[in-house]
């Protein structure tokens, strides 16, 4: 075996991530690891790169019993991650980001020698791109092959690839596998991190599945499993799966967008995109991230302008309204990413709930007092279950879990008077229990009236959540007749047929 | 007006060099993304101290290179606020040049309106040198002119073309990828703040030293201002800081020609110059996405690893 690990055990502060975890890999083969977030791989691989040290547990490499002491040593092991977040920097072309990796190897060798070495790694690897060009350029999966071109550069033999596919499109994933094929032909070990069930069965010769930090299915080969198994393996006996709103009643219109344009430095991001949200409803925005998905929310919330369209919500025309005043009449937004767009983090709990209430009136008016902004606070810390408040209300929100912070934006969002929510992939890093929340608290919104934009990278939630689903790609949107395409005609939609 | 010209043009190195100089040791500070806003009060020091060692009998070489390490000395505070502790770098350097500017004054009271020799123009190039408008400029300046010209080109070559030049701008732009590949982000600024003070001092000497053969308190008037404008205007390019100091010399050239001339200039105005100048030049380059590009991604922000 290439690698084996085994018992490995971590706890952060008596939560334990990881029980007594067993998993080997060979030398040629693709091993898939599938697991909810939250399940421990990231811990798991952590532990492997040298950035966590296991609690207890062994690593062994071809045979022998290894220390994986730190980032450095994990590298000189011939284990290379390639994360998520890619470390590239930005403005250096592919070859420059290159030698830069290559100066951290213990011997440096002169440039040509690189230069040539990286030559004969591209023509091997079958990893054709771009390497003098600033790296920014690139698409997302251009910059995956670098950044596996650098892995490799620094001799890697086991690689670590998580959830590479989370960022590419369907037939950028499909290249992906393939190359990921092509690597195990050539004697590299690949350790492959996904979620997706197609994925496994398509390119892993033997998967594992981590559920709760426990190894459920360990070292399978493939093709002796089914996706049931794999599937009720990852999600375990409790039924996840969001119930679908038994015969949900959606009323009349109430946002219309209609011919919307967002242009922005010369790029359009959306073309003449047409969508409606009925009261009552839920309607899925699905498609892959950056095709404009950012751009029509801002818009729509008034935070970018419209090039051209309208934009009108229960009568009132918003094309030029302020974000005050669509907030006014019920307009709401839970943004991708909350620390950036949602939530001061450096700000208290209280205050973060406060920043919308202000403008009603409820905390006082012209001055606001805090005995009010702490009751305001307290009493949707309870409504929600905010957890993780303890020191009360007066922590920063910085101070929160993914889950808690999402609840607070939650909170402040779906309060009584929205009446279009715009939910920008409200699940994202979340636990399966938080997942669940989010999706209730949507649910609950849409049953009480208010209508909701769902807009989602992730199909399942879309499918799970929607009473109407519409795609959108490279800005513009699209659906069937029936406004309910299946995961087929997605797909589709996605790729831009119509 | 011939003799006007070639009068201008000869005298314009003289001014591009200093604002080169502390340009080119900007530009290593903040190519390793440390924004070190005490150019003018290093310049001050520098130029006090090149004055104080001529004075003091040194040779002007030995004087500047004093320079030099004064400006040195006094950012030390700077470098171990900023990089050790990860200070604002802000309030940090303009801490640093109230501090130098504060210290030039009461270090050189003595030194003050003395003068003394100072550098000496080289002639080469033979007949070159009686070349008609611009043989003066080109063939009769010091040597501090031409060794910052040399210098302007071998810091591009070492930024572009070298593996030490390739780390300091990957910690520039992106401290964490830097960190990751095994770079020592704060070894690599020490560095950088390090010698660029060294630069930046120099300049200030070589004002003294080079140029007027007299030291007066804030004799820099501004040039260090001036210099950090520059080296936006140059998009952080050794080479293109080249072409900004001869943009900026060359109108600080122009001055006392024109008072020669009898134009008059009021004296306020001229003062106001610099900084005009410098708002001037960074607007102009805020509204150019090609110069915000050009900006180190990281410039004038603290890197402190991910806890693990």
């Amino acid at each position: 075996m290439a690698l084996r690990i085994g018992g490995a055990s971590k706890s952060f502060s008596d939560h334990k991530v990881l029980d007594a975890v067993d998993f080997d890999l060979a030398a040629g083969e693709v091993h898939a690891l599938l697991g909810e977030n939250g399940a421990g791989k990231s811990t798991l691989m952590n532990i492997l790169s040298g950035i966590y040290t296991a609690d207890a547990g062994r690593i062994e490499i071809d045979g022998a019993p290894v220390s994986v002491s730190g980032p450095a040593a994990a590298v000189a092991l011939g284990i290379g991650m390639v994360h998520q977040h890619f470390k590239l920097v930005q403005p250096f072309t592919g070859r420059e980001n290159l030698h830069l990796a290559a100066s951290g190897l213990p011997v440096v060798p002169p440039r040509a020698t690189v230069d040539a070495q990286i030559s004969e790694l591209v023509i091997r690897s079958g990893l054709d791109v771009a390497l003098d060009v600033p790296v920014a350029r690139l698409s997302v999966a251009e910059q995956q092959r670098i950044e596996i071109l650098k892995t490799l550069l620094l001799g890697a033999r086991i690689l670590v690839l998580d959830e590479p596919t989370a960022v590419l499109t369907d037939a950028e994933a499909d290249g992906l596998l393939s190359l990921v094929r092509d690597l195990a032909a050539q004697g590299h070990a690949i350790i492959f991190i996904t979620h997706k069930l197609r994925e496994v069965i398509s390119a892993g010769d033997r998967v594992s599945v981590l559920r709760r930090g426990r190894m459920v299915l360990a070292n399978r080969a493939v093709e002796d499993v089914t996706r049931d198994d794999l599937s009720s393996a990852m999600i375990g006996g409790q039924d996840v799966a969001v119930t679908k709103r038994a015969g949900a009643r959606s009323g009349a219109d109430l946002l219309s967008v209609s011919g919307a344009t967002v242009m922005d430095g010369g790029a359009t991001f959306v073309s003449g995109a047409n969508l409606t949200v009925r009261a009552g409803e839920i309607h899925g925005l699905a498609g892959v991230g950056g095709n404009g998905q950012r751009e029509l929310a801002e818009a729509v919330l008034g935070m970018r302008p419209l090039a051209d369209g309208r934009v009108v919500l229960e009568g009132h025309d918003l094309k030029a309204a302020s974000v005050a005043a669509r907030r006014g009449v019920g307009m709401r937004y839970i943004p991708a990413d909350r620390s950036a767009d949602a939530l001061a983090s450096n700000v208290t709990l209280a205050d973060n709930l406060a920043a919308t209430a202000v403008r009603t009136g409820a905390l006082g008016r012209g001055l606001v007092w805090p005995g009010r902004i702490r009751a305001h606070a307290g009493s949707l810390i309870e409504a929600f279950g905010i957890a993780g408040a303890s020191g009360g209300a007066r922590r920063p929100v910085r101070l929160l879990s993914g889950g808690n912070a999402q609840k607070v934006i939650l909170a402040r969002e779906i309060d009584g008077d929205a009446r279009l929510i715009i939910a920008h992939s409200p699940t994202r890093g979340l636990d399966v229990a938080a997942c669940a929340y989010v999706h209730d608290r949507l649910i609950e919104a849409a049953s009480r009236g208010a209508g909701v934009l769902l807009i989602s990278e992730d199909l399942e939630e879309i499918l799970a959540l929607s009473d109407r689903i519409s795609v959108i790609s490279r800005g513009r949107i699209a659906s069937t007749a029936d406004g309910r395409p299946d995961r087929a005609q997605i797909g589709d939609l996605m790729l831009g047929h119509a | 007006m011939t003799i006007a010209v070639t009068a201008w043009l000869g005298a314009m190195p003289g001014f591009m060099a200093p604002l080169l100089l502390a340009a080119l040791g900007l530009l290593l500070c903040e190519r390793a993304g440390v924004l070190n806003l005490g150019v003018e009060g290093v310049m001050a020091l520098g130029a006090m101290v090149g004055a104080a060692m001529s004075l003091a009998g040194w040779s002007p070489w030995a004087a500047m290179g004093a320079g030099a390490l004064g400006g040195l000395a006094v950012s030390l505070p700077f470098m171990v606020a900023v990089i050790v502790f990860r200070a604002p770098q802000i309030s940090a350097g303009l801490a640093l040049a109230a501090i130098a500017l504060g210290a030039s004054a009461a270090l050189g009271r003595g030194a003050s309106h003395k003068p003394f020799p100072g550098l000496e123009n080289m002639t080469w190039g033979g007949d070159w040198a009686a070349l008609p408008v611009v043989g003066r400029m080109l063939f009769q300046q010091d040597a501090v002119v031409y060794l910052t010209l040399i210098l302007a080109g071998l810091m591009a070559l070492w930024l572009m073309r070298t593996r030490a030049g390739l780390r300091l701008r990957a910690v520039g732009e992106d401290p964490a990828t830097a960190d990751a590949s095994g770079v020592d982000v704060q070894l690599y600024q020490f560095g950088a703040v390090a010698v660029g003070s060294l630069l930046i001092g120099l300049a200030g000497a070589y004002l003294s030293v080079g140029g007027s053969n007299i030291w007066t308190e804030g004799m820099v008037a501004g040039r260090g201002w001036i210099a950090l404008a520059l080296v936006v205007f140059a998009q952080w390019s050794p080479i293109r800081a080249i072409g900004g100091a001869v943009l900026f010399g060359g109108a600080e050239a122009l001055i006392p020609r024109l008072q020669a001339m009898g134009v008059e200039v009021p004296v306020y105005l001229l003062s106001m110059l610099p900084y005009a100048l410098t708002i001037g030049v960074l607007v102009l380059m805020a509204l150019s996405k090609r110069a915000r590009q050009a900006e180190p991604g990281f410039l004038g922000r603290a890197y402190i690893r991910q806890d693990r």
